[in-house]
C-alpha cells in the first residue's frame, strides 16, 4: 500500500489526484481560494502551499502525490508566504466588509481571520490600481457584479464555461489591469448569461452576488391593502434548515409555513402542487406527440436557464420544447386568473411571491408573457437564502417553530410534484403518468430508478408492446449541449429529454444555502426529496384529488383550450451578445467546453 | 479596408475563417489576419470570429485584450512606435515622444490622430540600443532620432499619403 507522510503521519494513497486531497484526507483543512473540486484546477491563489521534502514549496492543489513523499503543511516559511499572499489579495480588494452582503459567508474574510491578517502591510489600492471606483453591474435580473471585490480566482469563469458551456465571463487585459469581464465589458443583461447564478454560488467573495428582492417582499407583506400569496418550491424544504444548523435533506415544509405566516403571508401554497399540474399537462402533450411521431424529442421547459439557453443557441429546437409553463408560472397564473376572483379582489391587489432555490426564476417571473390583466403572475422571487435572511431579520428561531399546514387549494402535492426539485424527478413524475396510459395492463410502477442519480447524462428505455419510449436526463448546460450535438448528428434518438441547468437540478440551485462545492450536500437534499416522495400517500400526479378539483373548477381537462391559455406559453429565438452577427448563434453550442 | 460596412466585415471574416481550422486554437492567427486587414478588431468582427471558432465572445475579447499586438480601437495608417527602453529613455525618448504627439495632434489621451493617419505608442527596448533613441514607423526603423528629424519624417509621410489619395481617386 503506498502512502505519503503528512506532518510526520502516514496517509495511505487511494487514487487522490492532488496533494490537497491527501492533506484534507489527513484531516487538515488546507486553505484554498481558487480551488473547486468540481472544476478544472487553476492554481493561482497560492494559499494551498505545502513543503515537500527534497522539492521545496509547491501548491498542493495541482501537485500530484507520489509514493513516499514527506509533506509539511505548517512551517514558519509557509505561514509567512500564506500571509503575504493574503495581504496582497487584500491590497486590491474593497474591504467594506461590514456592509457587504457576503459578510459572514465570504471565504476571503474567513481566511484573513483564520490567519490573523489583522494589519495588512500593503495599503489598500497601493499598487495604483483603484480597489473602488469600478462600476457595479446590476443590469441583470438575478446578479450583481462588483469588480472591486474580485480576487481573480477565476471560479466564475470556469463554472460558466465548463459546467454551463456558455463562457459569459472571462479574464481580460493583463498584469495589474487584469479583470474578470463580459465580452467588451458589456452589462451582463446584454450578454448570453442565462441567470443560473452558479457563478455567484462559487464566488468566494462579494464580487458576484444574487440580486436581492427582500425589500419589495417586506413592503408587500406590510401593506394592508395587499393580499400576499407565497409559493414554496419543492427543493426549498430540504435545504433551508441548513441555514439554521439542521442537516441537509431534512424536510421542514411545516416550519416554512409557520415562518411565512409569522412574516405576514396571507396564503401559503406549495409549488409542488403546480408541479403535479405540470406533469398532467406535459404528459398529455408528450403522448400526443409520441403517438404522432412529431416534434420529438420533447424537451422539458421548467428550467428557465435552459429555456433562455435554447432560445439563444438552439432556436431550431424551440418547437421541441414543451409549451408548458414552469410550475412557478402555472401557480402564479392560476392565482391571478382564477383565485383572486374567488377572493373577490382584482389580480393587482394580490401579490404573488415565490420562494425558489433558483436565481433564473427571477428572470422568468419578469418575462412579459407571464402577466394577467397587466400585472405579473409572479410579482417577486426570493431565494432560499433570502428567505432565511428574512427569518433572521424577523428574529424567529426557525428550529423552534411548530409545523403548520399550507393553504388550500394548493396545499397537498403528490410525491411526483415533490421530486421535481432533483435531476431526473420531472422525468420520473411524467413516467408515472405515461406508463399508466401506455402499458396495456393496468400498471402500478411508481419508482423509475434508472433516471435517478447524479451522472451528467442518464437514460432509460421502456417498452410497451412494440413501442419503445427513450428518455434522456441531463443536468448542466454543457451536458445538454453535448447531447444536442449527438441528437443533431443523428447518433442518438430520444423521445423525451429532461434538462436542468444546475448541478443536481434545483437542489443545487444558486439560491440555495452555499455548499462550497460539496456535492454530498446536494445528494442529501435530493435524497430528502425522494424520502418525502416515498412518505406521501399519493405518489402519482393524476391521483391528486386537489388537482382533479382544479380541473373541474377552472380548467376542464389536461390539454383543454382553457388549460392551454392559463398554463402554456410560446418561445422566441433571442440573440445573445449584442453584435451585428445573426444566425451564427446556433452554431456556438457545446464547443465552449473545449476552452 | 478600414471603415468597412457590416456586409464587408462579414465577408472578410468568412474569408479569413476559411483559411484556418475551425477550432479554438486558430483564434490568434485569425485575429492577426483580421488586424492586418482592418488595422484593428471591431467588436462585431470579434463576435463573428468567436462564433465561427466555437468559443464565447468573452473568451475572444480576453485574448484580444491580453496581447499588445491587438487593438480594439481603430488604428492609424502609420503606427509610430517610440522606444522607451532604458537606453532610449536616457538618450531622450520622452521629449521625442512629446514632440511626436504634438506634431500629429493627439487629443484627450487618445493614441490615434483625428484624421486616422497616425497611431503613437511606446515600447520597451526594440533591441537596437546602439542607435538610441529609436523610432519604428510601420516596419521601418529610424535611429538617433531628434524631435526635428522626426518632424521631417512625418512631413514626408503626410505627403506620401496625399499621393496615395490622388492615386485612389484617379483609379
Ligand atoms: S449566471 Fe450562469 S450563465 Fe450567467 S454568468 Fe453566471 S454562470 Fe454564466
Ligand atoms: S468574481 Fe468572484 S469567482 Fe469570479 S474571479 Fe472574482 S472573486 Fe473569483
Ligand atoms: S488553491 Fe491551490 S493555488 Fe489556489
Ligand atoms: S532601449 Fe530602445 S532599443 Fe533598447
Amino acid at each position: 500500500m503506498s502512502w505519503v507522510l503528512v506532518n510526520g503521519e502516514r496517509v495511505a494513497l487511494n487514487g487522490e489526484k492532488s496533494l490537497l486531497d491527501v492533506v484534507r484526507k489527513a484531516g487538515i483543512d488546507l486553505p484554498t481560494l481558487c480551488y473547486h473540486p468540481e472544476l478544472s484546477v487553476y492554481g493561482a491563489c497560492r494559499l494551498c502551499l505545502v513543503e515537500v521534502k527534497g522539492w521545496g514549496i509547491v501548491a498542493a492543489c495541482h501537485t500530484p502525490p507520489q509514493e513516499g513523499m514527506a509533506i509539511e503543511t505548517n512551517t514558519g516559511e509557509l505561514r509567512r508566504l500564506r500571509k503575504i499572499a493574503l495581504e496582497l489579495i487584500l491590497a486590491r480588494h474593497d474591504r467594506e466588509c461590514t456592509s457587504c452582503s457576503r459578510s459572514g459567508t465570504c471565504r476571503l474574510q474567513e481566511l484573513a481571520e483564520r490567519f490573523q491578517v489583522h494589519q495588512p502591510r500593503f495599503k489598500n489600492g497601493a499598487n495604483g490600481q483603484s480597489h473602488r471606483g469600478r462600476s457595479i453591474d446590476a443590469s441583470g435580473p438575478a446578479l450583481v457584479r462588483d469588480p472591486n471585490k474580485c480576487i481573480l480566482c477565476g471560479e466564475c469563469v470556469r463554472i460558466c464555461s465548463e459546467w454551463q458551456g456558455i463562457g459569459v465571463l472571462s479574464f481580460s487585459q493583463r498584469g495589474s489591469h487584469m479583470s474578470v469581464s463580459t465580452a467588451f465589458d458589456l452589462p451582463i443583461s446584454e450578454t448570453e448569461c442565462v441567470n443560473c447564478g452558479q457563478c455567484a454560488a462559487v464566488c468566494p467573495t462579494g464580487a458576484l452576488v444574487v440580486k436581492s428582492h427582500i425589500d419589495h417582499v417586506w413592503e408587500a407583506l406590510h401593506d394592508p391593502e395587499k393580499i400576499v400569496c407565497v409559493q414554496i418550491a419543492p427543493a426549498v424544504r430540504v435545504s433551508i434548515g441548513e441555514e439554521f444548523g439542521l442537516p441537509p435533506g431534512d424536510s421542514t415544509i411545516g416550519r416554512l409555513s409557520a415562518a411565512l405566516r409569522r412574516l405576514g403571508a396571507d396564503h401559503i401554497f406549495d409549488t409542488s402542487l403546480a408541479a403535479d399540474l405540470t406533469v398532467l399537462e406535459e404528459t398529455s402533450e408528450f403522448l400526443k406527440r409520441f403517438d404522432a411521431g412529431e416534434r420529438l424529442p420533447l424537451f422539458t421547459s421548467c428550467c428557465p436557464a435552459w429555456v433562455k439557453y435554447a432560445e439563444q443557441f438552439y432556436p431550431e429546437y424551440l418547437v421541441n420544447l414543451s409549451t408548458c409553463r414552469s410550475p412557478q408560472q402555472m401557480l402564479g397564473s392560476l392565482v391571478k386568473r382564477y383565485y383572486s376572483g374567488e377572493l373577490g379582489v382584482s389580480p393587482k391587489q394580490v401579490v404573488m411571491i415565490s420562494i425558489m432555490p433558483c436565481t433564473a426564476k427571477k428572470f422568468e417571473a419578469q418575462r412579459p408573457e407571464f402577466t394577467t390583466g397587466g400585472a405579473p403572475d409572479v410579482d417577486f422571487v426570493i431565494t432560499t437564502q433570502e428567505l432565511a435572511d428574512m427569518i433572521r431579520e424577523q428574529g424567529l428561531d426557525y428550529t423552534a417553530l411548530p409545523e403548520e399546514p399550507l393553504d388550500e387549494p394548493f396545499a397537498k402535492p403528490t410525491g411526483a410534484g415533490i421530486i421535481f426539485g432533483v435531476t431526473g424527478g420531472v422525468s420520473e413524475a411524467v413516467l408515472r403518468r405515461a406508463y399508466e396510459v401506455l402499458a396495456s395492463e393496468p400498471a402500478h410502477a411508481v419508482e423509475f430508478t434508472e433516471v435517478r442519480g447524479f451522472d451528467g447524462l442518464r437514460s432509460c428505455e421502456l417498452s410497451f408492446g412494440d413501442r419503445t419510449l427513450r428518455l434522456g436526463v441531463v443536468h448542466g448546460l454543457s451536458n445538454a449541449a453535448a447531447l444536442l450535438k449527438e441528437i443533431q448528428a443523428g447518433t442518438v434518438h430520444y423521445d423525451m429529454v429532461e434538462v436542468m441547468a444546475c448541478p443536481g437540478g434545483c437542489v443545487g440551485g444558486a439560491g440555495q444555502p452555499l455548499t462550497r462545492g460539496d456535492g454530498r450536500v446536494r445528494r442529501r437534499r435530493g435524497a430528502g426529496l425522494y424520502q418525502g416522495d416515498s412518505e406521501q400517500e399519493v405518489r402519482r400526479a393524476q391521483e391528486n384529488p386537489a388537482v382533479t378539483a382544479l380541473y373541474q373548477r377552472w380548467l376542464g381537462e389536461p390539454g383543454s383550450a382553457e388549460a392551454h391559455d392559463a398554463l402554456h406559453t410560446a418561445y422566441t429565438p433571442r440573440r445573445g451578445n449584442r453584435s451585428g452577427d445573426d444566425g451564427a448563434c446556433a452554431e456556438v453550442s457545446s464547443a465552449h467546453t473545449a476552452d | 479596408m478600414p471603415g468597412a460596412t457590416a456586409v464587408e466585415m462579414r465577408e472578410l471574416v468568412d474569408s479569413i475563417l476559411t483559411r484556418h481550422k475551425k477550432a479554438p486554437s486558430s483564434l490568434i492567427p485569425v485575429l492577426q489576419d483580421l488586424q492586418d486587414e482592418l488595422r484593428y478588431l471591431p467588436e462585431d468582427c470579434l463576435t463573428m470570429v468567436a462564433h465561427g471558432l466555437g468559443i464565447s465572445p468573452a473568451t475572444a475579447y480576453g485574448v484580444a485584450t491580453f496581447y499588445a499586438q491587438f487593438s480594439l480601437e481603430p488604428r492609424g495608417k502609420y503606427i509610430i512606435k517610440v522606444c522607451d527602453g532604458t537606453a532610449c529613455h536616457v538618450r531622450g525618448s520622452s521629449p521625442l515622444y512629446q514632440a511626436i504627439c504634438k506634431r500629429v495632434k493627439l487629443e484627450n489621451g487618445k493614441a490615434t490622430s483625428k484624421n486616422g493617419l497616425f497611431t503613437v505608442e511606446t515600447v520597451a527596448c526594440l533591441g537596437a540600443c546602439v542607435i538610441a533613441p529609436v523610432v519604428v514607423i510601420n516596419d521601418k526603423a529610424y535611429g538617433q532620432m531628434t524631435p526635428e528629424a522626426i518632424n521631417l519624417i512625418i512631413d514626408e509621410l503626410e505627403k506620401e499619403d496625399g499621393r496615395d489619395q490622388v492615386c485612389k481617386t484617379a483609379s
